[in-house]
């Protein structure tokens, strides 16, 4: 890839008058030696798996294996039709396709990861909502899922995007960057006002905890992901009026990273901290208690070190086990 | 870098509920699948870190079960993964660590079929990608993006020369290489990154080498048990 940044990405799309979709393109075309209508075709798939998502959230049951969560999407977009939002039907409808997206996901059904799983509902939620509102092809919303895909790109090779490394900033806070910013290219807008939506946005999740209730993907994921379709739709709109990320957006996501491995593990993903140990969660967690796999038994492992650099091997053991 | 395409930011599409622990899990479950070249009839995996912490909540062993099953992400049958696995004679048992882990996602995985056995440990490193570190207890670094060549030889002058020549003559770039020895003269493993699909004809005339033991091809796209022994 020819860039590694937001400012690169910025400044070689100006310098070609090209859209960061186009770049996207070019750049996976030529990094993986795949005709440019087979990586097109492919994005193309993960659109209809994120409409077809949407609709099985409008229109099936989504109650999640656990019981605790499933049908808000639907609740919602009822709650639209009777014209009583509070923030605009813009907003509620991305909100309402969002938690459709996610309860499927809780529920086992198929999604997108963009990037990940627990985040799955921020983009289709901004990007189907807005294809109905504006009347776009679809082949305009796979322009648009190109720059999110390159903005997502920047941030995992400079941060992290998921909950377990980096918290749930890096999770829904990155999606709501992404979608940010393809939507305002999606609106026209240049690449440079792109980049500062996804600082904005980025800005504002800062600090995010990951920390399912019971180890689920719901509470407060599904949650997060609606509330995080309606920034994004609010960070593409502060940079399409002109509003600048102060702080550049690069150096956004490196406050990401630092603030994430700061993070003590209880709040990244393990169910330990958070909303996950209120007195409730805990109800929660007790009740969906299911036995819990054997302790692997100390003798079969060595000691490894404790190092967090992913060349370095230190799950090792001498094997005791009958080899077959 | 870490995440090296578009589509391992956007996508993989995947059973939910989570990339990290669903879908990463399937796809490492899979990758050891074809590391040991067939369906287990046992697996023993061990889980770390937030994958012990959270496996049950995530479906990680169904999805880890789906992977050496075959299945690819968005595989339907990956929520009744337990059962298809009884059903294809598969003996499953999760055990988890809390040793510390290369990264907050690892589990470890050993299979046995028969005579064959393997063990390979691999991290879910968010959004679906995964990093395999080890295999066989070897070092190793492949990530399951490209046709990933597997050799098993043994640690002599001149083998590796032998296999990047015949490679090289068969038109594939070697895009990755990480060769490790257990001791001086003793077993080696070197894992190949590849641009290109290995053709049948470059692994049959790989396989001939001298000191070659054996070879497995690693690949996610095609998804095939490749019986090199």
């Amino acid at each position: 890839m020819r860039f590694k940044h937001l400012h690169e990405l910025n400044t070689i799309c100006t310098a070609e008058s090209k859209t960061i979709a186009q770049l996207m393109i070019e750049e996976q075309v030529q990094e993986t030696n795949t005709p440019e209508a087979d990586v097109v075709q492919q994005m193309s798939e993960y659109y209809q798996v994120m409409k077809e998502a949407v609709r099985k959230g409008l229109t099936e049951d989504t109650t999640s294996r656990s019981g605790l969560t499933g049908g808000d999407g639907k609740k919602m977009a009822e709650y639209i039709r009777k014209g009583e939002t509070c923030s605009g039907d813009a907003s509620a409808l991305a909100m309402a396709y969002a938690l459709c997206v996610s309860e499927v996901n809780a529920s086992m059904g198929r999604i997108v990861a963009t990037p990940t799983a627990g985040s799955c509902g921020i983009i289709p939620g901004v990007f189907i909502s807005s294809q109905e509102r504006f009347g776009w092809t679809d082949e305009h919303l796979v322009n648009g899922l190109f720059c999110a895909g390159a903005i997502g790109y920047v941030i995992a090779n400079n941060s992290f995007i998921s909950g377990a490394e980096g918290g749930c900033q890096a999770e829904v806070g990155s999606a709501i960057g992404m979608a940010a910013g393809a939507m305002v290219e999606l609106r026209g807008g240049t690449p440079e006002q792109v980049v500062h939506a996804v600082g904005l946005a980025l800005k504002n999740t800062l600090g995010l905890i990951c920390d399912p209730v019971a180890g689920l993907v719901e509470i407060p994921c599904i949650v997060r992901n609606g509330l995080g379709a309606v920034t994004a739709l609010a960070a593409a709109d502060m940079a399409l009026a002109g509003v600048r990320s102060a702080i550049p957006s690069d150096e956004v996501i490196d406050v990401m990273l630092e603030v994430g491995s700061a993070m003590p593990s209880r709040h990244r993903e393990t169910a330990q901290g958070g909303l996950a140990q209120t007195p409730t969660g805990r109800k929660m967690m007790q009740k969906l208690a299911k036995p819990k796999a054997k302790r692997a038994e100390p003798e079969t492992e060595t000691q490894g070190s404790n190092t967090t650099d992913d060349s370095n091997t230190t799950v090792s053991e001498t094997d005791t086990d009958s080899q077959g | 870098m870490r995440f090296k395409d578009v589509f391992s930011i956007i996508g993989p599409s995947m059973t939910g509920p989570s990339s990290s622990h669903t879908a990463g899990a399937a796809r490492l479950g899979r990758i050891a699948r074809q590391w040991l070249g067939c369906t287990p009839n046992r697996a023993r995996l061990t889980l770390y870190g937030s994958f012990a912490d959270t496996y049950q909540g995530h479906g990680t062993d169904l999805a880890l079960i789906g992977g050496l099953l075959d299945y690819v992400t968005d595989d339907p049958r990956i929520p009744d993964a337990e059962q298809y696995a009884e059903e294809a004679g598969m003996e499953v048992e999760f055990y988890t660590s809390g040793l510390p882990a290369p990264h907050p996602n690892t589990v470890k995985i050993e299979l046995w079929h028969g005579e064959r056995a393997c063990s390979l440990i691999g991290a879910s490193i968010g959004g679906g990608s995964v990093s395999v570190h080890a295999m066989n207890d070897f070092r190793v670094q492949i990530s399951g993006e490209f046709p990933t060549l597997v050799l098993r030889h043994a640690d002599k002058a001149g083998v590796l020369a032998s296999v990047t020549s015949t490679i090289s003559s068969s038109g594939v770039n070697i895009g990755y290489m990480q060769v490790d020895r257990k001791a001086r003269d003793g077993e080696a493993l070197t894992a190949m990154e590849m641009d290109g699909v290995p053709n049948p004809d470059m692994l049959k005339r790989l396989r001939t080498l001298d000191h070659v033991l054996d070879i497995r091809v690693i690949d996610l796209k095609r998804g095939v048990d490749s019986d090199a022994v």
